[in-house]
């Protein structure tokens, strides 16, 4: 164990997150049969495996006991890149509403 | 003295740095792979919504049964070879060998069965007509999208499972410590992760109501 690992959490913690992360992946499935589905339901699942993502990053990967300036660094890189992907949506609607061959 | 300037065993200033974050170097490699990894599924998600937002007629031919019930056992398994693999390292940085490659094992049957539940689906779908570029539902592209956001991850799991193996046989051999069976368990963490992901994406978006 280098200098910056601090001791993580005991089995219990990790039973609790994986208890967790099923529940939420049971609550996904429940909200997609309990959708008339579209951009709302997108979203939902998308928050739901946003914070099951970070659940387990943090407790799994054990991120919550690792040095603070790695958890800003890899936030702050993987933030920016997922931001600037979403650059090229506004194409999709193009391709859907206005191009010749759309219906 | 700065930072950088440290001695060894009496080997000269500036030969050995400390290391950045205060992680292992092997850690570190590890952390900025998953970073670049998880980037590229990114972007795949991205261009598969793309696909979909640009499509009017984008197939749901996902039913409960088998489809979403075959995903939720296959998250299931996931999920919980995620805890096997913490079950893993703690039992490798108690120093008990023979459990930690005991659970590393388990972790890597886990990822097996979910591999070989995952080609089934394949094959099932195979068998319904679905094609790279043809299916009888809707939008062409589906298969395309599909078979590639669901066959990167099957590598990843398939690449995962084979890594166990390896490392679990070479940490009991004594030739790999806790701390490699820890960085292995970030990759397989990632790779469940991942799935998280893919499974609201590609099937609950598409299920057949």
């Amino acid at each position: 164990m280098t200098t910056g690992e601090r001791q993580s959490g005991g089995l219990s913690t990790d039973i609790i997150v994986y208890v967790v992360l099923l529940a939420m992946a049971g609550l996904q499935i429940i909200l997609a049969y309990n959708s008339s589905g579209g951009r709302e339901l997108l979203a939902r699942m998308i928050v739901v495996a946003a914070v099951q993502a970070l659940v387990a990053v943090m407790f799994f990967m054990h991120l919550w006991w690792e040095r603070r300036s790695l958890v800003v660094s890899i936030a702050v890189v993987s933030l920016f890149v997922l931001f600037a992907l979403q650059y090229s949506w506004s194409d999709s609607f193009r391709l859907l509403h206005m191009s010749p061959w759309a219906h | 003295m700065s930072e950088a300037q440290l001695t060894v065993g009496g080997h000269g200033a500036g030969l050995v740095e400390a290391s950045p974050f205060s992680v292992s170097t092997k850690k570190l490699v590890m952390w900025l792979f998953i970073i670049s990894d998880a980037m590229t599924f990114a972007a795949i998600l991205v261009a598969y919504g793309f696909l979909r937002n640009a499509s009017p007629n984008w197939p749901a031919p996902f039913k409960f049964s088998p489809s979403i019930i075959n995903v939720m056992v296959m998250t299931f398994i996931l999920i919980s070879s995620s805890l096997t693999m913490l079950i893993a390292v703690r039992a490798a940085q108690s120093g008990d060998k023979s459990a930690a490659f005991t659970w590393v094992l388990i972790t890597a049957l886990g990822g097996a069965v979910f591999a070989l539940l995952h080609v089934r689906e394949w094959l099932g779908m195979i068998g319904e007509g679905v094609r790279l570029f043809q299916n009888p539902w809707g939008a062409p592209l589906f298969g395309a999208a599909f078979f590639s956001v669901t066959g990167l991850h099957l590598l990843h799991v398939t690449c995962g499972v084979i890594a166990l193996v390896i490392v679990g046989l070479r940490y009991k051999g004594g030739r790999y410590d806790a701390g490699d069976i820890e960085i292995l368990g970030l990759y397989w963490h990632f790779v469940d992760i991942v799935w998280m992901f893919v499974v609201p994406l590609i099937y609950l978006l598409s299920i057949e109501h």
